[in-house]
């Protein structure tokens, strides 16, 4: 077996959490019942992995069988990688039946064409996701199998999940295998990043909760916004005030759990707005920043900062659009006289 | 009675009772509260600045979180002749006490304890170095 190769296995092996070892082998299937069976999973990881790589040894194990291993770890521990979503565009209205076989190869064809040193895995997975793995190499090195890319595509949409590797002049040739094979004629890059791969598709996919606006005038109810008052004697001299809040934010942000977004970037290229007195800038060009919020769970601590009274109810639109609009990076321009917010670019 | 800022919401103002006691309650780790009471204070009828007004600061058991100077809460007690009270609702210990100590700061608000008025606070509240 290549040096190269056994190594790449020990690397890998040793990134997974020893608890985890055994299930993850089991799923990559290339080693035997009989030969999993002959590991000791409670020594240290340095001595499972030195074993592990002796038994593919007996395989024979290939690059094709390590990087089938790289994607199996990858897909279970997704989101420690940032993925950006990109989509793509049809030119004409025709619905083609996907075959997956076309598409493996038109991908693999169009990207060796360009490249020869390239390592490319695939995997189905049961909720429609192909997964790729690509491995990037020079025409005159072999493909550095630490620094792959992957991508994540959903047949029935016109959505792809990259997670680039830090070599980004390959993106250009990656996006474009993508469309060929996909028969799509243009991609574009989404204004949207985060590490957790699942809320990106829940956002793409609309698949959280929203909350669709009612114009029928609804009776005030005395919701449960304090469930747990329990004691009579305590009033709530701001009752109606809550229940304003309370209902504001389930328009804002719907009563579901919110896509787990890690943050929001705002660009801003206004003109600074200083009392005229004070003079601060007199040059008229605009005053650039950047704002970024940053949190585990942006979207629930942006939920839950009214009801904490940490700010006023209803919130920023630049705020709560970020799930309807699918972005998280935004630039801000000069509003140009008719529109009432700044102008939000695409 | 339980309010977020003052002045009240004047729609329940049928249904609420003689006000013998204003606890303000700042908390130690927001500015923010502070400011809050203060614009809060200039809501407040000059006639509860006899006793009848008392400021709660609470947190103060975290040590590292304070964005409050302790100093200007006194300050402000001293100009509105009110008591201050620290406390640390987060130690069951001290919520007990510091709640047993409003409940008699309100029954002599409320006139139930015979020989003592609220305005003996205003007079307990001369720091003995003062004269």
């Amino acid at each position: 077996m290549d040096e190269t190769v056994a190594e790449y296995i020990r690397r890998t092996v040793l990134k997974i959490p020893r608890n985890e070892i055994k299930t993850i082998l089991e799923k990559w299937g290339f080693l035997s019942e009989a030969q999993l069976q002959t590991l000791n999973f409670h020594q240290i990881k340095d001595n499972i992995s030195q074993e592990v790589v002796h038994l593919c040894e007996e395989n024979s194990a290939g690059i094709k069988q390590a990087a089938a291993l790289d994607i199996i770890y990858n897909h279970i521990y997704q989101n420690k990688r940032m993925w950006s979503v990109y989509q793509m565009k049809k030119s004409g209205e025709e619905v083609e039946y996907f075959d997956i076989t076309e598409f493996k190869k038109k991908f693999k064809g169009r990207l060796r064409s360009a490249l020869k040193n390239v390592t490319i895995t695939f995997k189905e997975y049961e909720d429609n996701a192909i997964w790729i793995r690509v491995a990037w190499g020079t025409p005159h090195k072999k493909p550095n199998q630490y620094k792959p890319s992957y991508v994540v595509y959903h047949s029935q949409t016109p959505y792809v999940f990259i997670s680039a590797s830090v070599l980004k002049s390959n993106l250009p040739l990656l996006c474009q295998a993508l469309i060929v094979a996909s028969n799509y004629h243009d991609i574009r890059e989404m204004e949207l990043r985060s590490h957790s791969l699942n809320s990106l598709k829940d956002i793409v996919f609309k698949r959280y909760s929203q909350n669709f606006p009612t114009y029928t005038r609804k009776p005030p109810q005395g919701g449960n916004v304090e469930p747990g008052n329990a004691d009579i004697r305590i009033v709530q001299e701001n009752r109606s005030e809550k229940e304003r809040i309370h209902r504001l934010n389930q328009e804002a942000f719907g009563s579901g759990p919110q896509p787990k977004l890690e943050f929001a970037q705002y660009r801003l290229e206004t003109m600074f707005k200083s009392d005229p007195k004070m003079d601060v800038l007199d040059k008229k060009e605009p005053f650039r920043c950047l704002v970024k919020f940053s949190s585990p769970h942006l979207l629930e601590s942006l939920k839950s900062l009214a009801p904490a009274g940490m700010a006023d109810a209803p919130l920023s639109p630049l705020l709560t659009c970020i799930p309807h609009k699918a972005r998280n990076y935004f630039k801000i321009r000069e509003k140009k006289g008719l529109l009432p917010e700044g102008f939000v670019s695409p | 009675h339980i309010a977020t800022s003052l002045p009240l919401p004047s729609e329940r103002d049928h249904l609420r009772p003689r006000i013998d006691l204003i606890v303000f309650m700042i908390d130690i780790k927001s500015k923010y509260s502070l400011k809050n009471v203060e614009t809060s204070l200039a809501h407040v009828d000059a006639s509860f600045f006899l006793g009848k007004v008392c400021f709660l600061v609470t947190g103060v058991g975290r040590v590292n979180a304070c964005s409050i100077d302790t100093n200007a809460v006194c300050k402000l007690g001293e100009t509105y002749c009110s008591p201050v009270l620290f406390c640390e609702l987060e130690l069951e210990g001290v919520r007990a006490a510091t709640a047993q100590r409003l409940v008699r700061m309100l029954q002599i608000s409320a006139g139930h304890i015979p020989g003592v008025s609220a305005l003996s606070f205003v007079s307990l509240m001369r720091k003995s170095n003062d004269d």
